[in-house]
């Protein structure tokens, strides 16, 4: 290596510093090989080969079992009958392979030679010879083809090649967006006179039903057709609330006429933070705690945040109730609900 | 390499092209010239050492994934299509479920092996992210990543975070409500970033959140588009490895100019083919006795459940506690009545940011600051680097740090500790944590290198004790083998780079001072503290204090210096 004059590399101390030649140690070199016991004992030997033709049997075994397991064992569509067929096809597959894997091992290192060798390194770069070489060619390509002289052919070529993607990327990111109208994120299923229903059972609700301290997670009240659809998921993402009765003397925020009912609150189910369902309530504090990430939010004081990384209160949604007693939305969320958004308040 | 085979005429034996092995090697070569690969691998060295196993576990936890995922695409449908599922289990049976979710129950309780195929991927997949980050903390901290390797570690990297989306799309394929809240906490994370975030949670949905295809398009992502970049760049990461050759320890006879070791055929043949095995076989019995991820407990995907301390795979954990952490005033609204969630924006896009892109400079950071341009092939001892790897472990209890803070709740439950009170505990130490133990691992490090030179000067405490004429005790200590010495002087303390002055010989200033001088900043930051190697000159002056004792003994003890020569011993 040291008498090649590779350029930017060195391997080893730098030769000349201070550091280097002067005062250090030399090199014991590579340490004396010391013979195991299967080097030197035949019957050690032998033992080892008996224990690494056991461990292959055994590997064996294991496929046999596996076999049997597989026919022996049927799951009945049940959970534990699952559980037994995978642990009986597991455990035999695994004998299966750790037979394999341990002889494998046990071979290498018991009856293999553990004498060490040494072989050189080269060089990572290639030499100046072929660099020059390199470079001729490339040279050479770039006069054959002309394309330093012949700059217009040159600006074409690489107009139209940084221009076709555009011919794929177009209609491919125009479609894998839907339509792109992201004002949808505004606006819900919930209109006015639209009556609230339990969620997942879709059983209108009577605002009587509710006493102090209850909590009750709320869907729009839809046709069953409309809940089977495809798209009703995504509708439902925006739309669950959850209902909240509380003593009208504890409610501390402004609540403005035709928001809230006779104490009973609702609020958007999704998280202001990041859009998980908030729904661990505590009657005593009135907080409603995100289970994700902890936000916390006061139920009584306008869904307002107390703790965690949520920075907005909770969409309230207006309600009454119809002439029947059943719960009503008085209209649709006054905002976006769910996590922000750059144009949000656009 | 000398190689040791055994007589040149019993090999003759197979490659005589009239037996059937010698017309099959002679027909492979006649038209591949496969002799040519045989000569350069069969008994090419590779240096033993068990971290460099730790890769190995990787690569083999992929072929398993690649082998138990062939099944699992068998059976899965990567639909979102509504269908009422009419399996045996009472609380899903008659309900209505995606296609996917239903097909995920269908291969769990109606394949025979379905299930255990789905455990031992899902643990594969642990195991394989798990291996990568230990892997990547065997060659930060070994310095393994140094000139000619750079690259490797940039191709390693990238493998690191295409796992982390293997892992993600993977999770979120058998649509149960346990990956929906996932993807849920996704699209909030998605639509936190300005401008476009809108428009990029409809690319990515293809429209509202949840919608009908993200199934469809995470499954294509999860068995073509990153399996196979994941393929094609283990292949490029183990070519770089062929082409360096391996790193080694140091040792004796290892030097930056040889690999030493044992040839690959057959030692390494049956040890990784043997190792293969035992992976697969340890995977085996995770996936047949250790369950996990019960998807029918959690029931089909519905936007309204969620239940309580769910937590992500471990690999993910680190996003979700530097969610958890962030405090929620961060939520500004800017000029224009735009929304900027940087309450969001910097815990899951911003500190992820900043982890990997140190993980990504720090080769070349550490090699601008040590001004270092050559080729390492011998590994450092963590010791003799002692920023470097103070910088690894800050690094790691930053990493450990927000993933335990993911599990804040589980935490607060388990130990009956307030969930505030944690959280503001862990919001303190993501910032307290890595600078203390970079200053503890700096020390301990410091300390260890002078704990070797003690070794190297006085030798191992023999617990001796001699007597002299004069009354004096001392312990007689015995010196160090060549090769134990050897290891702890073949090192070099590097120093801090050189400041050229501000201004040339007339008085003129010079062009880029005032940035090399913040690079010389950062260098005496990496290389102010450092201990020496022990020189054959300070071992003989060891020696010689030895001698001078020995001396003094003989003469009756009167030497005067003798007692402060016993109190060097000593120490």
């Amino acid at each position: 290596m040291s008498d090649s004059k590779t350029p930017s590399t060195e391997i080893g101390p730098v030769d000349g510093s201070e550091l280097a030649t002067t005062d250090r140690f030399a090199d014991p070199g590579v340490p004396e090989h010391k013979p195991r016991l299967t080097d030197t004992d035949p019957k050690a030997a032998a033992r080892s080969e008996r224990i690494v033709t056991i461990l292959f049997v055994l590997s064996v075994l294991g496929t046999i079992g596996s076999l049997v397991a597989y026919f022996a064992v049927r799951p009945d569509g049940t959970v534990p009958g699952v559980r037994a067929s995978t642990l009986w096809l597991g455990v035999t597959l695994a004998i299966s392979l750790l037979g394999i894997g341990f002889a494998a091992i046990h071979w290498a290192k018991s009856l293999m030679s553990n004498r060490e060798y040494v072989d050189e390194r080269h060089p990572i770069p290639s030499s100046p010879e072929v660099r020059e070489v390199a470079v001729v060619a490339l040279q050479q390509g770039v006069e054959d083809s002309g394309i330093a002289r012949r700059g217009v052919l040159k600006g074409a070529m690489l107009g139209s090649l940084a221009l076709f993607p555009l011919a794929v990327a177009v209609p491919l990111i125009s479609s894998v967006g839907d339509d792109w109208n992201v004002s949808k994120f505004r606006h819900t299923l919930w209109r006015k006179g639209m009556r609230l229903a339990t969620d997942p059972d879709g059983r209108p609700l009577k605002a009587a039903d509710l006493t102090v301290g209850s909590v009750a997670h709320m869907m729009p009240d839809v046709s069953t057709e409309v809940r089977e659809s495809g798209e009703w998921i995504s509708e439902k993402a925006k739309a669950v609330i959850l209902l909240v009765k509380l003593d009208p003397e504890d409610i501390r925020s402004e609540q403005r006429p035709g928001s809230s009912y006779d104490g009973i609150v609702a609020y958007s189910k999704i998280c202001t933070h990041v859009g998980c369902p908030v729904a661990l309530y505590d009657q005593q504090t009135h907080h409603l705690l995100c289970p994700c990430h902890q936000s916390t939010f006061d139920v009584a004081d306008g869904a307002k945040v107390v703790f965690g990384p949520a920075k907005r209160p909770l969409p309230q949604l207006p309600i009454s109730v119809d002439d029947e007693g059943y719960l009503i939305a008085e209209d649709d969320f006054a905002e976006p609900i769910g996590p922000s958004y750059w144009e949000r308040l656009r | 390499m000398s190689t040791t085979a055994s007589n040149p005429k019993d090999l003759k034996k197979y490659t005589d092209p009239k037996t059937p092995a010698g017309k099959a090697a002679d027909y492979l070569d006649q038209r591949t010239s496969i002799g040519v690969a045989v000569k350069e691998f069969a008994r090419k060295v590779f240096p033993d050492h068990w971290s460099f196993m730790l890769g190995e576990i990787a690569l083999f936890s992929f072929v398993v994934l690649l082998i138990t995922g062939v099944f699992l695409a068998l059976f899965f449908q990567p639909s979102m299509a509504l269908v009422r599922w009419e399996g045996d289990l009472p609380q899903l049976h008659g309900q209505l479920m995606s296609a996917a979710f239903a097909s995920t129950l269908d291969l769990s309780f109606e394949v025979r092996g379905g299930l255990l195929m789905r455990q031992i991927h899902h643990w594969s997949a642990l195991i394989f992210m798990a291996s990568i980050v230990v892997h990547m903390l065997r060659v930060f901290f070994t310095g393994a990543f140094r000139k000619p390797r750079e690259l490797n570690w940039l191709v390693g990297m990238t493998l690191m975070i295409l796992g982390l989306a293997a892992g993600f799309s993977g999770y979120s394929l058998p649509d149960d409500v346990l990956s929906g809240n996932g993807l849920r906490i996704t699209d909030g994370v998605v639509k936190s970033i300005p401008i476009i975030g809108s428009y990029m949670s409809y690319f990515i949905f293809g429209g509202e959140f949840p919608g009908e295809h993200i199934v469809a398009r995470l499954f294509t992502v999860h068995i073509l588009l990153v399996p196979g970049l994941i393929l094609a760049l283990i292949g490029l990461h183990l070519f770089l490895m062929v082409l360096h050759k391996h790193t080694q320890y140091p040792g004796g006879g290892r030097t930056d100019k040889n690999v030493v070791g044992f040839p690959a055929f057959p030692v390494y043949v049956a040890k990784m083919g043997g190792n293969f095995f035992f992976i697969f076989g340890v995977l085996a019995l995770m996936g047949a006795t250790l369950s996990i991820n019960s998807v029918w407990n959690y029931g089909p995907y519905d936007p309204s459940p969620v239940s309580a301390g769910a937590q992500p795979d471990w690999y993910m954990l680190f996003l979700e506690g530097s969610l958890r952490l962030m405090p929620g005033q961060a939520e500004i609204v800017t000029w224009g009545d735009f929304t900027l969630s940087l309450n969001v924006l910097i815990p899951a896009v911003v500190i992820p940011g900043l982890l990997f892109t140190f993980l990504l400079a720090y080769p070349f950071l550490e090699a601008k600051v040590t001004g270092d341009r050559r080729e390492h092939h011998v590994l450092d001892r963590p010791r003799n680097v002692p920023v470097r790897t103070g910088l690894g472990v800050a690094f790691l209890t930053a990493f450990v740090i927000l993933a335990l803070a993911g599990s804040n709740d589980l935490i607060a439950t388990h130990f009956h500790l307030s969930i505030n009170a944690i959280t503001w505990v862990f919001r303190v130490l993501l910032f307290v944590g890595p600078w203390f133990t970079f200053q503890v691992t700096k020390r301990i490090c410091l300390g260890l290198q002078r704990k070797d030179r003690e070794l190297v000067l006085h030798g191992h405490e023999s617990g001796r004790i001699v007597r002299f004429a004069s009354g004096e005790y001392v312990e007689v200590h015995t010196p160090l083998s060549d090769q134990e010495r050897w290891l702890r002087v073949n090192y070099e303390a590097t120093r801090p780079l050189e400041l050229a002055p501000a201004a040339d010989a007339r008085g003129v200033k010079r062009k880029g001072y005032a940035s090399e001088k913040r690079w010389h900043q950062l260098s005496r930051f990496f290389y102010e503290d450092r201990v020496e190697p022990v020189t054959p000159t300070e071992l003989a002056a060891a020696h010689t204090t030895h001698d001078a004792l020995a001396a003094a003994d003989e003469r009756g003890g009167e030497l005067a210096t003798a007692s402060s020569h016993s109190a060097d011993l000593e120490r």
